[in-house]
């Protein structure tokens, strides 16, 4: 903590004496979520992204860099309110930070017909890969279904034959179960929605004892997969049936609060702290040293994030004047990413190899994420088929 | 003031088009719109004594009539056909009236049944019709569920092009002004009279003859029509509709925003909520954790300023 | 059979959180008069100081004897501070007061503690299961929640039906003026049952740490249910509202397991699961509804 008001001070008297003189920077607006319970998921975004402009001193890609944050408090008419702010007032041509499904498709489609290049570090909607894609909209995480298929695959494989599927009534946790169940190919011992928010498992986990399934699969996000997991092993069911999910219930600092109820369980993703490459070695130390906690996937998106946008200001030498070139630089995804090899597909999603991460707890005693496996090579989304640019 | 106000309002979208901060202009259209479903909220709250912690699920109606009329009108493909074949549309003509039926006509529900209890009784049972109301968006997978529903445009108005952010902002402000024209007459017509003696004291005027029940379902049936037709609205603004219109932290805001500016009166929930979400965005760019400040501000407002905002800066009592 | 017998102990496990929490908002309801929204904030004061102490010393049970009087001491401040004032008010006043402070103590809560959620696990001793049933094996830890529900109701019941400040209490809520002549200071005895409310929902949050996620905003999910609880069991009335917590507990675990099977019976699966999902989540509001319309000032009506 004191480590990161130090820092924040010294970047801030920085600032006050330093770029004045330089050209006028590219201004990138970044809509987040900060505050209501999933603010640390936009904490995670900001402060990767803001690590990587801090990296280069100010500039991304050479160019220097100015970095507008506010906050969505998850809603979706909140969303399109700032990025109509950061367009018209601040002139931004570059807008990325949105956490969640719901606000990207208020704020996205309207965006990206304006001209105004948007850059996912998080959100993945279906929509916005197939029919609805767009030649300004990339996003540099993954498509929503990605995370379930690596464990659908990952389960498939290990030779599970009856499996129980949990996740929330919206339409993510929909996607999330089709997805898992597009590389599953065994019986479904039971497919169970339960309310959005909802805190208290006790009597799904009854009935899931119940239908002896081999395995669980589950997609609770946030807070609610916190609570499914401990109430999980304080049932006593971690013990006999084995647990997978998607990595949005194991990140580092949701892992923290889980405790030792979640070691064993492997999660899939497409990223993790102990990934082996130059690119999130340097990473992970940097974002360890500055903000003194283990970075989440969220914040290695963040930092792809910045990253990419910087290849495309480094390719036009910070112009967005002629907007094919940029689009074109960024479809090159000319950068080190933290996953090692990186790049698009036709419709500006990522193909990208994607693994499975087992919970462990450290001979210290930390619970954290450790890659057991990689599951599959240069996977691209489902939707790719239906994207007509 | 009020002169000075309307015309600051009236002006607005030129002044702020010459200083180049044209995204105030869809701000304020936002803004006005809130003020409208506080307006119409305060119609019951104020006036009625009838307090609604269920106010936004007619908003959220009101918004989803747009978004479902436009989607079946994008899709091309009829919302039903039997008993006879109802095609989706997105002229502001009809989706506007429609938004403002269909709200109304829920209210009517709503309110037969939930205004036969009183008090925190009544707040109860209007929340658990929004919540219900709220949880039946959210399984609406046809469109969208909890992701909720993008419309491709604005709606069509002959004569006026809503995409253009001052033309969409002059229709918000002639609805608040007419709609405020409407609820004066109103609140000062015999109606209003006997709605507000029935706030005063419901038995007295039982006991002078008033069926007191269907003035009252009558007052929340026109409130709710307001509400509906600030939805439409809304969706119209953000061109996106989504449950979140409708969860009881939106009830609350709208709350907050008649009591803030001042309940019963008319121009009081439109002060309220021009400060609160004027509050929401100034304080946002200070710091990240604006809500510390906040709160406490609501809690000086109601300590220190009895009747509200409005009541402060006239010193009239509501 | 078995399925459904551990079902109904899991809506009894619900019900009694859900009876911690209300009791103490329908007391203060009932003798004050007052609306008070920041009673999910208590339930959260508990919870974050149980955590906080229990990481630090490991110990749960200090965690517990931290978090009652921190509870009680926040709910002090704020009747002092805030509602006092507020007592001869509209109750819409304290609505928009009150909403103020959950704004506040949410907000503060994260910049203390930082956005994501904490670290609370079951205490070892209470870890594992118990086979109440044979082949349904129950966390110890949700039959200890039940042992403290019902502890907690016998309590209230002898303070009010046994003890001096019980009477007092019971007498201040019919009427004020009187017990004031008879030379109790009111004003003190106020604060004293707002710090016993807000202890009750501290507990209420330290018992439900181990099973919930500990973060910022965590009470005003219980709030909305409590509410619903002391309005179906008709507001002051601690009896009305133990019986509502088991009835809402009963009927939301309930229906989360069976609403969805009942509709495959006559539904494709895919349509009857989520059919019968939302209605779930609606069923304590559908439940509510019916009440109000049924009884409008709710199952006991009662003062305490």
């Amino acid at each position: 903590m004191t480590n990161r008001i130090l820092y924040v001070l010294a970047l801030s008297a920085g600032l006050a004496v330093g770029p004045a003189a330089a050209e006028t920077p590219v201004t990138i607006g970044m809509i987040t979520t900060l505050s209501t319970k999933a603010g640390y998921l936009g904490e995670d975004i900001r402060d990767g992204f803001q690590l990587a402009i801090d990296q280069g001193g100010g500039k991304l890609g050479g160019v220097p860099v100015e970095l507008v944050v506010d906050d969505d408090g998850r809603k979706p008419e909140k969303g399109k309110q700032i990025a109509e702010r950061f367009i018209k007032h601040d002139k931004v041509k570059i807008l990325t930070g949105i956490v969640f499904s719901n606000v990207a498709m208020a704020v996205v489609p309207k965006v990206v017909r304006e001209g105004v290049f948007y850059i996912s570090p998080n959100a993945g909607p279906s929509r916005l890969a197939g029919k609805g894609c767009d030649e300004n909209y990339f996003n540099v995480a993954w498509q929503n279904d990605n995370l379930h298929e690596v464990v659908g695959q990952y389960v498939n494989d290990k030779g599970f034959k009856n499996v129980y599927l949990l996740a929330p009534n919206y339409p993510a946790g929909k996607d999330a179960l089709a997805g898992f169940k597009r590389f599953y190919k065994g019986k479904i011992a039971g497919e169970v929605y339960t309310k959005l928010g909802q805190s208290d498992y006790a009597a799904e986990l009854a009935t899931l004892r119940a239908a002896k399934p081999d395995a669980v699969f589950f997609f609770l996000p946030g807070g609610m997969g916190i609570n499914f997991l401990k109430q999980y092993a304080q049932a006593g069911l971690n013990e006999t049936i084995p647990v997978f999910g998607p990595a949005f219930s194991f990140d580092e600092r949701l892992l923290k609060a889980v405790g030792g109820a979640a070691v064993g369980v492997r999660n899939g993703s497409q990223w993790s702290h102990d990934l082996d490459n130059p690119a999130n070695k340097a990473f992970v130390d940097a974002f360890r040293k500055v903000y003194d906690r283990t970075p989440t996937l969220y914040a290695s998106q963040g930092y792809d994030a910045a990253h990419l946008i910087g290849s495309a200001l480094a390719a036009t030498g910070g112009s967005l004047s002629d907007m094919d070139a940029f689009r074109a630089a960024l479809e090159r995804a000319d950068f080190d990413s933290v996953r090692g090899k990186f790049r698009f597909g036709p419709n500006h999603h990522p193909i990208q190899d994607l693994y499975i991460r087992e919970v462990i707890e450290t001979p210290e005693g930390t619970i954290t994420n450790r890659i057991e496996a990689k599951v599959f090579t240069d996977h691209a989304d489902a939707y790719a088929s239906e994207c007509q640019m | 003031m009020l002169g000075m106000g309307l015309v600051a309002l009236v002006a607005l979208p030129p002044a702020m088009n010459a200083l180049g901060e044209t995204y105030l202009v869809s701000l304020f259209s936002r803004i006005l719109i809130y003020a409208l479903v506080a307006v119409s909220l305060d119609l019951i709250l104020g006036y009625g004594g009838m307090v609604s912690l269920g106010h936004a699920a007619f908003f959220g109606i009101g918004g989803y009539v747009v978004g479902i009329l436009a989607f079946h009108s994008y899709e091309a493909e009829p919302l039903f056909t039997w008993p006879f074949i109802f095609e989706g549309t997105e002229n502001g003509l009809l989706t506007l009236p429609l938004a403002m039926l269909v709200s109304a006509f829920f209210a009517l529900i709503i309110g037969f049944f939930s205004l036969r209890t009183t008090g925190m009784h009544f707040i109860m049972i209007t929340l658990a019709f929004a919540q219900m109301l709220y949880y039946f968006s959210v399984s609406l997978e046809a469109y969208g569920g909890d992701d909720g529903l993008s419309l491709y445009a604005r709606n069509q108005l002959p004569g006026i092009n809503l995409g253009d952010d001052d033309s969409f902002y002059y229709l918000c402000l002639g609805i608040l002004v007419i709609y405020l024209y409407v609820s004066h007459r109103l609140v000062n017509s015999r109606f209003g009279r006997v709605i507000q003696g029935v706030r005063e004291n419901e038995r007295r005027m039982q006991a002078l003859g008033f069926a007191t029940y269907r003035y009252k379902l009558v007052c929340f049936t026109i409130a709710g029509a307001g509400a509906g037709l600030a939805g439409a609205l809304i969706a119209n603004q953000t061109e996106f509709v989504s449950p979140g219109l409708m969860h009881w932290t939106r009830s609350g805001e709208i709350l907050v925003m008649v009591l803030l500016g001042g309940m019963g009166t008319l121009f009081g929930p439109v002060l309220g909520a021009i400060v609160l979400l004027l509050l929401e965005e100034v304080l946002a760019i200070y710091t990240e954790h604006w809500m510390v400040l906040l709160g406490p501000f609501l809690v000086v407002v109601v300590l220190f300023a009895k009747r509200g905002l409005y009541g402060l800066l006239t010193g009239r009592k509501p | 059979m078995l399925l459904i017998l551990e079902q109904l102990m899991n809506g009894l496990q619900l019900g009694v959180m859900l009876f911690l929490m209300s009791a103490g908002l329908t007391l203060v309801f009932g003798i004050m008069q007052v609306i008070n929204l920041a009673h999910g904030s208590f339930y959260m004061v508990g919870a974050y100081t149980a955590a906080t102490v229990t990481q630090l010393t490991g110990s749960f049970l200090l965690g517990l004897l931290a978090a009652l009087p921190a509870a009680a001491a926040v709910g002090m401040l704020v009747e002092a501070v805030v509602l006092r004032r507020l007592y001869s008010r509209d109750h819409l006043d304290q609505v928009l007061a009150t909403f103020g402070l959950i704004l506040f103590f949410n907000e503060l809560t994260r910049m203390i503690w930082g956005r994501q959620p904490l670290f609370m696990d079951v205490p070892d001793w209470l870890s594992g299961t118990v086979e109440l049933f044979p082949g349904a094996p129950y966390p110890s830890y949700r039959l200890a929640v039940i042992g403290m529900g019902i502890l907690v109701a016998v309590f209230l019941y002898l303070l009010f039906t046994r003890t001096r400040l019980g009477m007092q209490i019971r007498a201040g809520a019919s009427n004020r003026e009187m017990i004031a002549a008879l030379g109790v200071n009111i004003r003190f005895l106020y604060t004293l049952v707002f710090g016993l409310g807000a202890m009750l929902a501290g507990l209420a949050g330290v018992m439900a740490g181990p099973i919930l996620a500990v973060e910022a905003g965590m009470g005003e999910e219980i709030l909305i249910l409590t509410f619903v609880v002391i309005v179906i069991g008709g507001i002051g009335s601690i009896r009305g509202a133990l019986i509502a917590a088991l009835l809402v507990g009963m009927v939301d675990t309930l229906g989360r397991v069976f609403l969805p099977g009942l509709f495959r019976l006559f539904l494709p699966v895919a349509e009857a699961d989520g059919i019968g999902a939302s209605l779930a989540s609606m069923s304590v509001y559908i439940l509510m509804a019916a009440i109000l319309v049924w009884r409008p000032r709710g199952l006991f009506p009662a003062q305490i």
